[in-house]
């Protein structure tokens, strides 16, 4: 059997949306996508390391403001403004980490929790720098002149020119994250999951590691955070709220923590059902409890775990 | 090789290990008994820096290692089994011993090359030495409970350790298990020039491999020496019963 090439074709898949979608699809598409990086940023904490982390919108939030101030503010371009916002909350994931890390389980969820709270109050009460409670409305688009003069593309929108960013930016972060969840470092992350008392004994310095894992994961959450405030042409407080760690969290055990892809599939899901149900009813929480329920009953392993499942019985008789 | 000195440790109010002193010989085979409860367990925790004593030192190869933590000190040469087995269940049997490898050979910082290969000949070959090769693609939680305590070993050998610690390396297994374990130990012990001190509940099991046996009752050593020793000496304190 030969493998599918499943990452090349869903990338392509995604930057053919403008191009057969409407505007709206386009629109969703750049949500889901940016939701995945953020989440899959989170699942190198919460699947591959064990550790769970209900605050990780703080770094997501430190991306969204670090590259929406210096794009607004400052003028800095995006090709700079971008990197920032990685950069600054890998910075503050290190700091906060030094702290987290000697806790462990609910102690440092709670911590994590803790911190992030503290994002969003500065965020909110910092009104010279951040726009406080109003935000910080009119982040402009990147200056993708360029793209008008490349073939195919000339003729599309400037969000769809950066929605086409985003795919090639998000496929180029999720490939590095899947370097580093298959490599060494990966697998002593795997290791302090399952046992780390065992890990500390066959020489993992566990604490040191989970802070390293705890920064690429703040970093990789920046970056989301940097598309999505330019995506959502606008930063706010609420970006670093906790509400936004519990809903990326959700995306991540909803999509099944087990697999690479399976908080990106957590990100697609949520979205849908939250706009399909929205449309129908305006008790859309309810109906989407319910649903996630079910969906954590019935699959334990996430909607990943099932798509792998589904793909063994579907590949198992023509191996036969 | 390894030196014992005065080793105390009280948890609320509660002697656990009181002034423990003994010595591990370089290439023997040491033994520690006593009754549940007698302090087998926190003493090699504290040996091997899990816990931290309230007096006394730990010295090995004239260092002393008092309290340096499980990371650095089996960079050290120290190997460790535990009482209840502990290995990582959901990875499969090949990767739990590569991942010793792995960490050991301080490649657990390389972020972004594939672990997949990384020490395959090394991994495998240990493996084979343990009978465990055949199973190497199968999830470690599924093995027999035998397989697993052998599987932790081999994590404890891919660090190439100089004395090897072993918790109660046969608690929980039947009769011909411990027997075949036994042997395992033995021999590898001897192939590799190994120093060993473990813990053991089965007398027949202790006094047919140790040179070396130290009593341990209520946190205190009540004897220590060799075999015929300890066993003419058990007339005073209370020999060392089958049952313990």
């Amino acid at each position: 059997m030969r493998r599918v090439p499943w990452a090349p074709l869903v990338v392509v898949a995604a930057l053919l949306v403008p191009a057969v979608g409407s505007r709206f699809y386009t629109f969703l598409a750049n949500d889901v996508i940016i939701w995945a990086l953020f989440a899959t940023s989170l699942n190198l904490l919460v699947g591959y390391t064990g550790l769970v982390s209900f605050g990780h919108a703080a770094y997501f939030g430190i991306g969204a403001y670090t590259t929406g101030i210096l794009m607004k503010k400052l003028g800095v371009p995006f090709l700079l403004a971008f990197p920032a916002a990685g950069v600054l909350a890998g910075a503050f994931a290190l700091l906060f980490g030094l702290f987290c890390v000697r806790l462990t389980r609910i102690y440092f969820a709670m911590l994590t929790l803790a911190f992030a709270q503290i994002v969003w109050a500065i965020c909110f009460k910092w009104n010279e720098v951040t726009g406080g409670e109003q935000g910080m409305p009119e982040v402009p688009y990147p200056d993708l002149a360029w793209m008008g003069a490349l073939p195919l593309v000339r003729d599309l929108r400037t969000s769809d020119h950066f929605y086409l960013v985003t795919v090639v930016l998000v496929a180029l972060c999720l490939w590095i994250l899947h370097r580093v969840v298959r490599s060494p470092f990966g697998r002593m992350l795997t290791t302090i999951r399952e046992n780390a008392e065992r890990a500390e004994f066959i020489g993992v310095h566990v604490r040191r590691y989970e802070l390293a894992a705890f920064v690429l994961a703040g970093a990789f959450a920046g970056l989301a955070g940097g598309l999505f405030g330019i995506f959502n042409r606008g930063v706010f407080p609420d970006f670093a709220y906790w509400t936004k760690s519990s809903e990326v969290l959700i995306m991540t055990l909803l999509g099944g923590m087990g697999t690479f892809y399976g908080p990106s599939v957590g990100a697609l899901a949520l979205i849908l059902l939250n706009q399909q149900i929205v449309s129908y009813t305006e008790y859309w929480p309810f109906v989407l409890g319910t649903i996630l329920v079910v969906l954590l009953f019935g699959f334990p392993g996430g909607l990943g775990g099932a798509l792998e499942l589904l793909g063994r019985r579907l590949w198992r008789p023509r191996r036969a | 090789m390894l030196e014992v000195r005065d080793l105390t440790k009280s948890f609320d109010g509660f002697v656990a290990v009181s002034r423990v002193s003994f010595d591990v010989p370089k290439h023997s085979v040491s033994a520690i008994i006593g009754p549940n409860g007698a302090g087998k367990t926190t003493l090699f925790n504290l040996i091997t820096g899990h816990l931290r004593c309230d007096t006394g030192r730990v010295v090995l190869n004239g260092r002393d290692v008092t309290g340096v933590p499980p990371h650095d000190l089996c960079r050290m040469g120290v190997g460790r089994s535990f009482q209840r087995t502990n290995i990582f269940a959901k990875l499969t049997v090949y990767e739990n011993v590569q991942a010793a490898f792995v960490s050991h050979r301080g490649r657990g910082w390389n972020a972004f090359t594939p672990v997949r290969d990384l020490y395959r000949d090394e991994t495998l070959r240990l493996l084979e030495s343990l009978r465990l090769a055949d199973r190497a693609g199968e999830v470690a939680g599924f093995l027999s409970h035998g397989a697993q305590k052998q599987l932790e070993l081999g994590l404890a050998l891919a660090l190439e350790p100089d004395i090897l610690l072993l918790d109660e390396p046969t608690a929980g297994m039947s009769a011909s298990e411990t027997r075949e374990t036994i042997q395992l130990i033995d021999r590898l012990a001897r192939e590799r020039g190994l120093t060993l001190l473990f813990t053991e509940h089965d007398m027949e099991v202790v006094f047919s491999i140790a040179q070396k046996i130290t009593v341990l009752h209520q946190g205190r050593v009540i004897a220590d020496g060799s075999p015929a020793a300890v066993r003419a000496d058990g007339g005073h304190v209370g020999a060392p019963h089958d049952d313990w």
